[in-house]
C-alpha cells in the first residue's frame, strides 16, 4: 500500500535523481565509476538472486525482477545493482526438467536485451544438486570479491567502503516459496533462518497465496519479517512454465508469453514436444 | 476435413489499444489455435483496428501513436497486421461498420482477377456465374462462393461481450448483425459468466453458434489501464508489452497524468450518438 508520503517522496525522488527508467541509459549506477546522486549513495546496494528450474524461462520470471526492483527502489532504502538467474542442477530430478545447458541457453537468450540481469550457470554446473542457501553463499562471496578496492580514482565517493555500501544479496521468488517452508523436510530449519537472517527475501505475490499468513504462521519468518519484502504485482499473472510446456506439447502458440528468441530456440532444439525422453 | 473445405477466417480486433499490450497479442494467438483446432476453420489473418480519436475515451492519446505502437508490436508477426482505416475516419465509426468495411474489402479483392492466390485465380463475379452455367459439371468448377471469400469475425475479450449490456453503448440492431452476419470470438477466463450472459440475451442466444467462447486458462491480466498507471508511477512495464512498444513510449513520453486527463468530462462518442438518436 502506498501512503501519500511515499507517493510524494517517490515523485520528488524521480525528479531529483535524474534517473530515467530507460534501460538504454542504465537505470542505476553499477558499482564502479558512475556518478550517483546523493540520495542514491546512501542506499543499500542489492543484488537479486532467483533460483528455480526455469524450464523454460518465461516473461513472468522476468517480471519478478522488474517488479522487485521497482519495489525496493520505492522504499527509498535500496538500490538494485544487479540480478542473477540461477537455473537448478539437473540432479534436482524434477519431472520434465530439460538439460541444464538448454535452460541456461534459453535464459541467456531471454536476457539478451536486459542491461542488469544475467544468468549464472554455476549452480547447474556443480556435480550435484545443492541447497538454495549454498547458492546464496556462493554468489554473496563472489559479490564481495568483485567489489572495487579503496585505492583508485576518487569519483566523488567516500574514500573507504562504508559498511552500508556492502551489497546485500537477496533471494527473489514468488510468494509460494514461503509456503514451501512449511513442507516437512523440504528445507532445513537452519537454512531457512540463514536465508531470512543473513540474506533476506523479496517475495512477489501470486494469485491464491497469502504471504502474510505464511509469515505469521512461522516463528522464524515472523522474527525476520523486516527482511522479507512482500511485493504486490498489480498485473495478476498465472503464467507458469508448466502451462508453457503443456501448450507446447499440444502444438499451441506461446508467443508473447516468453521472448521470441526463446521460442525459436525451443523449436530448433525440439524441446517440450511431449515425447518422453 | 481438407483445407479446401474449411472456412477461411480473418480475426478483427477493434479497441483503443492505448497502448497495445502482450495480452492483446495473446488474444489473436489463442483465437487462432482455437478456431484452427475445431477443424472447420482456417485463420488466415489477424487485423488490429485501433479506434479513432473521435471516440473520446478518457486518457485516449492520438491515434497516430497508437497505430505506430500496434505496428511495432506486430512487426514480428507473420499473420497479424494493423489497419488504419477506422482510425483515419473523422467521426467515430460503429464496430458493425468496421466489420462491414473489412468484409467488403475481402470480397472486393477476391473478385480481383489480378489477385495472386495459391489456388485457382478467381474471376470476377459476373464471369464466374456465366462460367458456371457453361462449365456445368467440369471438375474445375469453383467451390461454392460462400467458402471462397474469407469471413471476418470480431475478436474480443469478455469485457466487450458484457459491454453489450451497457445502455446506449451499442445499438440493439448492431449487436444482432454483429453476431448474426459476422460472428464473435470471445476470449474469456470466466467462461461461465460469459455463457450466462449469452443465455440471458435473446439476440445473443439466437446466434450462439456464431459466438465462440475461448477459455483462457491462465489469468493474464495485462490491461492498458494498468500499463498507463505503472508508467505514471515510474514503474517498469518490461515484459508486459513488446520491447519496441516500450521504447517508443519512453522515447515520446506518451503517458502522463496529463494525458490521462484527456477527454475528461466529454461524453463517449457512441453514448452521445445513440442517446441523440434515441431522443430525436
Amino acid at each position: 500500500m502506498y501512503t501519500l508520503g511515499t507517493l510524494i517522496y517517490t515523485a520528488v525522488w524521480c525528479q531529483l535523481s535524474n534517473m530515467s527508467y530507460c534501460p538504454h541509459e542504465g537505470r542505476v549506477a553499477t558499482a564502479v565509476g558512475v556518478e550517483v546522486p546523493d540520495k542514491m549513495k546512501s542506499r543499500i546496494p542489492v543484488v537479486l538472486l532467483a533460483c528455480g528450474s526455469f524450464n523454460p524461462i518465461t516473461n513472468m520470471h522476468l517480471r519478478l525482477f522488474e517488479v522487485a526492483r521497482d519495489h525496493l527502489h520505492q522504499t527509498g532504502m535500496y538500490k538494485v545493482i544487479g540480478g542473477i538467474i540461477s537455473p537448478v542442477n539437473d540432479n534436482y530430478r524434477k519431472k520434465d526438467l530439460v538439460a541444464a545447458h538448454h535452460r541456461v541457453a534459453m535464459a541467456r537468450l531471454a536476457l539478451q536485451t536486459s542491461d542488469w540481469i544475467r544468468v549464472d550457470p554455476w549452480e547447474s554446473e556443480q556435480a550435484q544438486w545443492m541447497e538454495t542457501v549454498k547458492v546464496l553463499r556462493h554468489h554473496h562471496s563472489e559479490l564481495l570479491r568483485s567489489l572495487p578496492q579503496t585505492e583508485g580514482p576518487d569519483h566523488g565517493r567516500a574514500h573507504s567502503l562504508a559498511p552500508t555500501a556492502v551489497p546485500e544479496l537477496k533471494l527473489l521468488c514468488g510468494a509460494d516459496i514461503l509456503k514451501t517452508f512449511q513442507t516437512p523436510n523440504l528445507w532445513k530449519e537452519a537454512h531457512i533462518q540463514e536465508i531470512v537472517e543473513k540474506f533476506g527475501m523479496v517475495c512477489v505475490s501470486r494469485t491464491g497465496h497469502n504471504p502474510k499468513e505464511y509469515i505469521s504462521g512461522s516463528a522464524i519468518l515472523q522474527r525476520y519479517q523486516h527482511n522479507i519484502h512482500l511485493v504486490r504485482e498489480p498485473v495478476q499473472n498465472e503464467l507458469s512454465s508448466t502451462y508453457i510446456r503443456r501448450a507446447l506439447s499440444q502444438g499451441q502458440s506461446v508467443k508473447y508469453l516468453l521472448p521470441d528468441a526463446v521460442i525459436t530456440y525451443i523449436k530448433e532444439h525440439n524441446l517440450y514436444t511431449g515425447d518422453s525422453s | 476435413m481438407e483445407n479446401s473445405e474449411k472456412t477461411e477466417v480473418v480475426l478483427l480486433a477493434c479497441g483503443s489499444f492505448n497502448p497495445i499490450t502482450n495480452m492483446h497479442l495473446r488474444l489473436f494467438e489463442l483465437a487462432k489455435d482455437y478456431m484452427n483446432g475445431t477443424g472447420k476453420y482456417r485463420v488466415i489473418k489477424g487485423v488490429i483496428s485501433p479506434v479513432g480519436d473521435a471516440y473520446k475515451k478518457k486518457g485516449l492519446i492520438s491515434a497516430h501513436h497508437r497505430v505506430i505502437m500496434a505496428e511495432l508490436a506486430t512487426k514480428n508477426s507473420e499473420w497479424v497486421e494493423v489497419d488504419t482505416w477506422e482510425s483515419l475516419q473523422k467521426d467515430w465509426v460503429e464496430t458493425l461498420k468496421v466489420l462491414r468495411h473489412h468484409q467488403e474489402k475481402l470480397e472486393a479483392s477476391s473478385c480481383d482477377p489480378q489477385q495472386d492466390s495459391p489456388r485457382l485465380e478467381r474471376p470476377g463475379r459476373k464471369r464466374k456465374w456465366a462460367e458456371q452455367r457453361q462449365d456445368f459439371g467440369q471438375k474445375e468448377l469453383l467451390e461454392p462462393k460462400t467458402k471462397d471469400v474469407p469471413k471476418v469475425k470480431l475478436l474480443c475479450g469478455a469485457d466487450l461481450l458484457e459491454s453489450f449490456g451497457v445502455p446506449n453503448l451499442w445499438k440493439r440492431e448492431d449487436i444482432t448483425r454483429i453476431v448474426g452476419d459476422y460472428g464473435l470470438i470471445c476470449i474469456t477466463r470466466a467462461g461461465n459468466d460469459a455463457e450466462k450472459f449469452i443465455y440471458e440475451s435473446d439476440a445473443l442466444w439466437k446466434h450462439r453458434n456464431n459466438i465462440h467462447l475461448v477459455n483462457e486458462w491462465i489469468t493474464n491480466d495485462i490491461s492498458s489501464t494498468k500499463i498507463r498507471r505503472a508508467l505514471r508511477r515510474g514503474q517498469s512495464i518490461r515484459y508486459l508489452v513488446p520491447d519496441l512498444v516500450r521504447e517508443y513510449i519512453e522515447k515520446h513520453d506518451l503517458y502522463s497524468p496529463e494525458s490521462e486527463e484527456r477527454n475528461v468530462g466529454v461524453v463517449l462518442a457512441p453514448l452521445q450518438k445513440n442517446t441523440a438518436e434515441a431522443n430525436s
